[in-house]
């Protein structure tokens, strides 16, 4: 079995970084709602897309502290975004050449 | 193996609990024990079962001849709405891995309970919480959900039933699966006994862990979805709605993103258990091992990936048609791996036909027909001519209840001295599953010819040429009605008047086995030991000295 001693060793993130991550929520949503009013035809949904995983790579991996934690979560979260990726890719099949 | 057969202070769980209450219905609905929650579980489903099948009885009835028989257009579609939301989200879903996974997940690696049995307590109650949602839904003014258990859009936007309702139940049901599973992933990565690796793990552990992880990534799709409907339904979004300038088909993927891997959670934690039984009565390890395992978790990824094959006919791309249909043939073979493995391990072996082996058997026979019939849908030209009609009735109905359905009762029956103690009537149980046998064919096989021959699902009414086939079907559902009743009546007098049994009437050798029937509270006396694959069956002799 796993022994999971090293639990007990808190990871204490400085305020700074959190608020900074917050201003780089911010801007990236603004970024999106820029781009929304910009016509990139095919690649408006790839960009949304694009930002939009950028900021929940910063929410997992800082505010719900994965970056920090024991490497088999992050196994398990890429499983759950692998999977993810493969049904968007899949419907996309659909939507690009109906 | 360590002394796993006499608990400290020789008490049953039956009589020592979690509560302070000692006994009455709070030492039961507040225990934390997940024995209790699995029979909780049972009892529950048992009755949704029940009126489940009646709604059933009753729909054949009105199919008996054409035209009206005994009830209205709007009646009927209510009942096979209900029957279908019954079915799946009250029974089969949460059925094998909420009654004999919470029983036997924990007694089968070797732990006291589950990871987190009070997180188990409120995922019965949230279960309980989401049926009575269900319940409210027909009683209210509006009426009872008239859109097929698949609540397709637009039909489901517009309908004036209590379509929100019923489906915020199906939403709440969601979260119920979702916290079971995440108990069992997280039990089985950290409770197992010393001793027991990876590949040392009953196949019925790792079916159910594969089942787990469908149960957590899968089900939040539905949820979405189902707030999605109820956004458009009260704020009128468009987001489904052509006439509001949605697009139902995306409905239908969604729905079928959740729905279809739904399907592998009804089916795989079956799947376990026959490779449970298989070994047991035919007295010889598991053939082929690490494919069953791995066949598992390979039925539960691919099983992502292939929901589109319910939408042939829908509109959607030919090139998403293409790469669908060859997915479905893939999603086969881990499928076909466990049914040849599960005969491979009976050659040879010394076969003792059990009440609990036969049901496997028919399971064998039902489920390769239900199977085979899939290919046929799978395929894009043969289910242009055969999408919505009866011939999709039978598959689902050879793979769900001839399949999950006859598993349901296979595990009853297996594990039924262990869970209560005692001994059903064997005579009995073999009539009653060759009963069931030949009234599932009787009942659903016409279906095949029928949807072949044309006929659409979810009618009320059908043409002249149809009536004979309808009528055995009907006469079936009666004879189905009398096998369930002797199935499930030996069932329940042998919890309350069966002879008492051993701790291992059947001579199994997986970690339940090793401790006394019914088991303690924390299962075992001490945690035992694992030195054995989980079928070899040599150890036997040592076990008859514990």
């Amino acid at each position: 079995m796993d022994n999971h001693q090293e639990h007990d060793k808190q990871h204490i993130t400085p305020y700074s970084l959190y608020v900074l991550i917050w201003v780089a929520l911010i801007s990236l949503t603004s970024i999106t709602v820029t781009v929304a009013g910009i016509s990139l035809g095919n690649y408006t949904l790839a960009v949304a897309l694009f930002i939009a995983a950028v900021k929940s790579a910063l929410v997992i991996n800082i505010f719900m502290h994965i970056k920090f934690d024991q490497p088999i979560f992050k196994v398990f979260l890429l499983l759950s975004a692998l999977t993810l990726l493969v049904i968007f890719i899949l419907t996309f099949f659909d939507f690009t050449y109906r | 193996m360590a002394n796993g057969t006499i608990a400290a202070n020789g008490k049953t769980f039956y009589e020592e609990g979690t509560t302070k209450a000692k006994t009455g219905l709070t030492a039961w609905i507040f225990s934390t024990d997940h024995k209790r929650i699995g029979l909780m579980y049972l009892s529950a489903i048992s009755i949704f079962f029940s009126a489940a099948v009646i709604i059933a009885l009753l729909m054949r009835l009105e199919l008996i001849a054409p035209g009206k028989t005994i009830m209205e257009p709007q009646t009927y579609n209510s009942l096979f709405t209900l029957h279908g939301v019954i079915m799946i989200f009250l029974f089969i879903i949460p059925g094998i891995p909420a009654v004999f996974g919470n029983f036997f997940l924990p007694l089968q690696i070797g732990a006291k309970d589950v990871s987190f049995p009070r997180l188990n307590l409120l995922s019965f109650w949230i279960y309980i919480i989401g049926a009575f949602l269900v319940l409210l839904s027909l009683a209210l003014p509006g009426g009872p959900i008239d859109t097929g258990w698949t609540f397709y859009i637009p039909y489901s936007v517009r309908s004036g039933t209590n379509i929100s309702l019923a489906i915020f139940a199906a939403f709440v049901l969601g979260f119920s699966s979702i916290l079971t599973g995440l108990n069992f992933i997280t039990t089985v990565h950290r409770l197992r006994a010393p001793g027991m690796s990876w590949f040392k793990m009953p196949l019925f552990v790792w079916a159910t862990y594969a089942t787990a992880w469908i149960q957590i990534i899968a089900t939040p799709v539905i949820g979405i979805t189902i707030l999605l409907v109820i956004i458009e339904r009260f704020f009128g979004v468009g987001i489904f709605d052509p006439a509001l300038g949605g697009d139902p088909i995306l409905y239908q993927h969604l729905f079928w993103i959740y729905s279809h891997p739904a399907v592998y959670i009804m089916i795989l934690p079956a799947m376990g258990v026959v490779s449970e039984i298989i070994p047991t009565f035919a007295r010889r390890t598991i053939f082929g091992y690490r494919a069953i395992a791995m066949s598992s978790l390979a039925i539960a990824f691919v099983g992502y990936l292939v929901w589109a094959h319910h939408m042939f006919t829908s509109g959607i791309s030919d090139a998403a048609r293409i790469i669908f249909s060859l997915l479905t043939f893939i999603v086969a073979l881990p499928s076909g791996v466990k049914v040849f493995n599960w005969v491979a391990t009976m050659y040879k072996g010394s076969i003792d036909p059990k009440p609990p082996f036969l049901w496997v058997m028919s399971f064998i026979v039902l489920f390769s027909i239900g199977g085979l019939t899939g290919l046929v849908l799978g395929s894009l030209a043969t289910d242009i001519h055969l999408h919505d009609t009866y011939f999709v009735v039978a598959h689902f109905h050879y793979v769900m209840f001839g399949g999950t359905g006859t598993i349901f009762f296979a595990a009853l029956y297996y594990w039924f001295p262990k869970m209560f103690g005692r001994l059903y009537n064997t005579k009995l149980a073999n009539i009653g599953v060759a009963l069931f046998f030949i009234a599932f064919n009787l009942l659903y096989f016409p279906k095949f010819i029928l949807g072949y021959m044309g006929m659409p699902r979810r009618y009320y009414d059908y043409l002249s040429e149809f009536t004979s086939l309808q009528l055995i079907s009907t006469i079936g559902s009666w004879v189905m009605a009398i096998a369930l009743i002797i199935v499930i009546g030996n069932i329940v007098h042998g919890i309350f008047r069966g002879p008492k049994s051993t701790s291992n009437p059947w001579g199994g050798v997986t970690l339940e086995w090793h401790t006394s029937s019914p088991p303690p509270l924390e299962n075992f006396h001490e945690i035992p030991t694992v030195t054995h694959e989980p079928y070899d069956f040599s150890q036997l002799e040592e076990m008859k000295n514990e």
